[in-house]
């Protein structure tokens, strides 16, 4: 509890502070990255800085500078990075690799351009490579003030690059076709977003590792997609919940011993996404399946409805219900939830000795469900083609979704029809 | 000449020429179907399946490993399918969620496994195929050959020989079926084929080659092998069937010339052998870099080539309708000096003679009767395109000039026949016999 409210020693306020910044930037970055369909390119990018890492080690060392100082190495790692997206941008140009394999193409060999760098690293200086590898897979716990600081300026200048370009990069993101023709500067904003992937990830490469660059590049922006269909407020909360995902992610690595600080964040964020992917009141997985049931619901009473209307009452006895659920494999629970669900919606009176007594309002939308019902099977056989014989089914699952203007169409067009049919 | 020990390198090429193949074979459907990052998110993903089943079985035994491994790959084939459907972001971002996540899980558990799990994050990422060495090999190739090389064979070529056999057979059972589903999954639904179930057969088989590879040629560079080779291909051939064909090829001879140049070119000059996996990315990542550059049909090269040719035709189109004009207004040809103005027209002038379009006499060109009728049909498409231009997509007389200049190269024509363009020139009559 100490540690969330920043007063667990100066350390861990360090990690606390560095990791929720970096978050925060991730988020923001992540979230454009996502609408222009690059989220992995932070992993070909992270995994391209090896070969800029090893090739800075053998440079420095044959000039004789001091192979293991942070600007050196970082100069590297920034030139592979942006080598890495030149070329992505390049591979994904050409008319035969689409993005998802210029990506990959780009993680793998320049990966294994740093493989091959590094044995000969290995091979001149055994013990002075042992530095090389927390870059790729980081060390959050021992996160300087140094480092922070860096971070908080790399987080503004994501901050300012976003906010500047939001609508420039909104268009090109959600339609390119409209943004060229619109002469948006489509080539700078790719530009634009693929130098902030390479900041964030080279920034968070040295504290946290390539795969947690990734996961708050990734995760907080999928979350927040689940819970918004604003771009805005989607950029918003993507920011916020990286900025959470590092701080609660930090403190409760600080908690626990052992505890390894990049994986605790990236389990925060992924606990966020679970949650949200379980409650995001449209997208969720809750909310999905409610609707699929009210649906459902909404089916079966109007079939309850029209087949009182076809018997031509406004009056449905035990023994109609009980036909109609036999025919339509329906369970008591989901019999007893139909009523239910047709009483409330104000179409069905309370239970009577002799059954249910449909409310005006019932007995019209029997009516209507019958009316569409014949429309459409009409125009199945008139303008479909299909048999009288094998219209039944199909008609059964889309009278219940046609929407008011097709009803009107079909009105127009066959209702004619339709009542010289009932009428012989 | 290239020395090679059965010892030393036996195993390690056979290593080598097992993955690639069966990396190759199934990379080309991941290309088409833009799944390249499905071996990325699974090589990363199945760390908690290897902590696993140490934590169950308290054991570094290979078989336990690999089925963890295996086990948490189809995990998360099964996850990204999950994810993307539910939340309907990109393929990228939903691999993206899963495989973070689950390698998050994967070094939490480390951290708290009871001793401390030797797992060679080394191996892991770069691979090991120097490591395949049989220690009590024959010294000459000749009794290495035999039947004793099977028995000594180590488990990591076996699960490999087993692996590409698989993916072999998979892939020749299905290839019509896979092919249908690569290029239009909801037309193979249409025609019956199971196409949701090939994807999964598929996304196992990748799971399981995955695992399989990256003992040898670890977890990164397994990615190199599925992608690779299928792209270099795609930028060669138009055809599946040979499209695998190539890809193959690529990715075997890349293994071979990789692994040899691991030790061979580094001894040249006498410094120590690199790592061969990474190697052999190396030469996968040359190859297509050449095919990009210098390929067939799809490469910088080819396409420069074909963008010249196009401009020569434009150009020396161009100076034929500059001489048919000239003819119009009275002028029997026209002469260098006012063609020099244009420089692009001057240099069409010798190719365009030795075609027999053009003659240049007294320093004057002027068209032959072959090059009058070429010319007389391009002014024709011309000013049939202005005509049409004005008629019939409304726009001003004065705007169109710029348009016909671009469609009158294209041998094709607006229908409909006037004998004026909108200029009130006279359009050139169609040929007789053609129009």
């Amino acid at each position: 509890m100490r540690d969330l409210t920043l007063r667990g020693g100066f350390n861990t306020s360090t990690v606390l502070l560095g990791t929720s910044l970096l978050g925060l930037a991730a988020g923001l970055v992540g979230a454009v990255a996502m609408l222009r369909r690059r989220s992995l390119t932070a992993d070909a990018i992270g995994h391209a800085t090896l070969p800029g890492l090893a090739g800075a080690f053998l440079i420095a060392s044959a000039v004789g500078l001091d192979q293991r100082s942070l600007p050196v190495l970082l100069a590297g790692a920034a030139v592979a990075a942006l080598a890495s997206v030149a070329v992505i941008q390049w591979l994904a140009r050409q008319p035969r690799t689409h993005e998802d394999a210029a990506i990959g193409i780009v993680l793998s060999v320049f990966f294994g351009v740093g493989v091959v760098l590094l044995s000969l690293v290995q091979n001149k200086a055994p013990k002075g490579s042992a530095g090389l590898k927390d870059f790729l897979f980081g060390q959050a716990a021992t996160m300087l003030p140094g480092d922070v600081y860096t971070i908080g300026a790399i987080a503004g200048v994501c901050a300012l690059g976003v906010l500047l370009f939001r609508r420039e990069m909104a268009v090109v993101c959600f339609d390119r076709g409209f943004a060229h023709a619109g002469g948006w500067p489509v080539a700078l904003m790719d530009a634009v977003i693929m130098v902030l992937i390479v900041l964030v990830t080279v920034a968070g490469l040295r504290n946290v590792g390539v795969v947690m660059v990734v996961a708050l590049l990734v995760i907080p922006p999928v979350t927040a997609r689940l819970w918004t269909e604003r771009y805005h407020r989607m950029l918003m909360l993507s920011a916020a919940l990286g900025a959470c995902s590092g701080y609660i992610g930090s403190a409760i690595s600080a908690a626990f011993e052992h505890a390894p600080t990049g994986a605790v964040i990236i389990l925060t964020s992924g606990v966020l996404f679970l949650v949200s992917l379980t409650a995001a009141p449209k997208r969720g997985v809750l909310a999905s399946a409610a609707r699929s049931v009210f649906l459902r619901l909404r089916i079966a009473g109007d079939h309850v409805l029209e087949a009182a209307h076809d018997a031509g009452t406004s009056r449905l006895d035990r023994h109609g219900l009980m036909q109609i659920a036999a025919d339509r494999r329906w369970n008591a629970l989901f019999r007893n939830a139909v009523i239910l669900s047709l009483q409330r919606r104000g179409l069905l009176k309370a239970r009577t000795p002799e059954g249910w007594q449909l409310t005006p309002g019932g007995t019209g939308r029997g009516a209507r469900v019958a009316r569409t019902h014949e429309l459409w099977a009409e125009y199945l056989v008139r303008r479909a083609d299909i048999a009288g014989t094998h219209v039944g089914w199909s008609v059964d699952q889309v009278e219940h979704v046609l929407d008011a203007e097709t009803i009107q169409r079909l009105e127009t067009e066959l209702g004619g029809h339709v009542h010289a049919r009932a009428q012989a | 000449m290239i020395a090679l020990d059965p010892g030393a390198d036996l195993f390690p090429l056979i290593a080598a020429v097992l993955a690639a193949g069966s990396c190759a074979l199934l990379g080309n459907y991941l290309v088409l179907r833009r799944l390249s990052l499905m071996g990325d998110a699974i090589s990363h993903s199945v760390l908690p399946g290897l902590v696993a089943a140490f934590l169950v079985t308290g054991s570094r035994a290979s078989m336990p490993m690999l089925f963890g491994a295996a086990a948490a790959g189809l995990l998360t084939v099964v996850l990204v399918g999950a994810v993307r459907r539910l939340t309907r972001v990109e393929p990228g971002a939903a691999m993206g969620v899963v495989f973070t996540i689950l390698f998050a899980l994967g070094v939490l558990m480390l951290a708290y496994v009871p001793h401390e799990i030797d797992l060679d994050t080394d191996c892991l990422l770069h691979g090991q195929l120097e490591a395949l060495y049989w220690h009590d090999a024959p010294a000459s190739w000749g009794e290495a050959l035999s039947p004793a090389a099977i028995a000594a064979a180590p488990r990591q070529v076996v699960t490999l020989l087993v692996t590409a056999v698989a993916v072999g057979v998979l892939v020749g059972a299905f290839y019509k079926e896979l092919r249908i589903a690569a290029f239009d999954p909801s037309h193979a639904t249409a025609l019956g084929v199971p196409a949701g179930l090939l994807h999964a057969l598929l996304m196992i088989a990748v799971a399981a080659t995955t695992v399989a590879c990256f003992e040898a040629v670890g977890s990164i560079l397994v990615i190199a092998m599925l992608i690779v080779p299928a792209a270099t291909a795609r930028l060669m051939t138009d055809r599946l069937g040979s499209q695998i064909a190539v890809s193959l090829l690529v990715g075997i001879a890349a293994a071979i010339t990789g692994y040899l140049a691991s030790f061979q070119l580094p001894g040249v000059f006498d410094a120590q052998p690199v790592n061969a996996a990474g190697s052999i990315t190396v030469v996968l990542g040359i190859s297509l870099t050449l095919t990009l550059v210098a390929g067939p049909k799809h490469s910088v090269i080819a396409r420069m080539r074909r963008r010249r040719s196009i401009a020569k035709t434009i150009t020396s189109d161009d100076l034929l309708g500059l001489l048919y004009r000239a003819e119009e207004a009275g002028e029997p040809g026209v002469r260098f000096a006012d063609l020099r103005a244009i420089p692009r027209l001057t240099a069409a002038v010798v190719p365009a003679d030795r075609a027999g379009l053009v003659t240049h006499k007294d320093d004057r060109v002027s068209l032959t009767e072959h090059g009058r009728r070429q010319a007389a049909s391009l002014i024709r498409r011309h000013r049939l395109w202005e005509h049409y231009l004005v008629e019939h997509v409304g726009l001003a007389p004065d705007h169109v000039h710029d348009q016909a200049e671009k469609l009158e190269h294209i041998h094709a024509r607006p229908d409909g026949d006037t004998p004026q363009d909108p200029h009130g020139r006279r359009i050139p009559p169609a040929p007789r016999g053609n129009h």
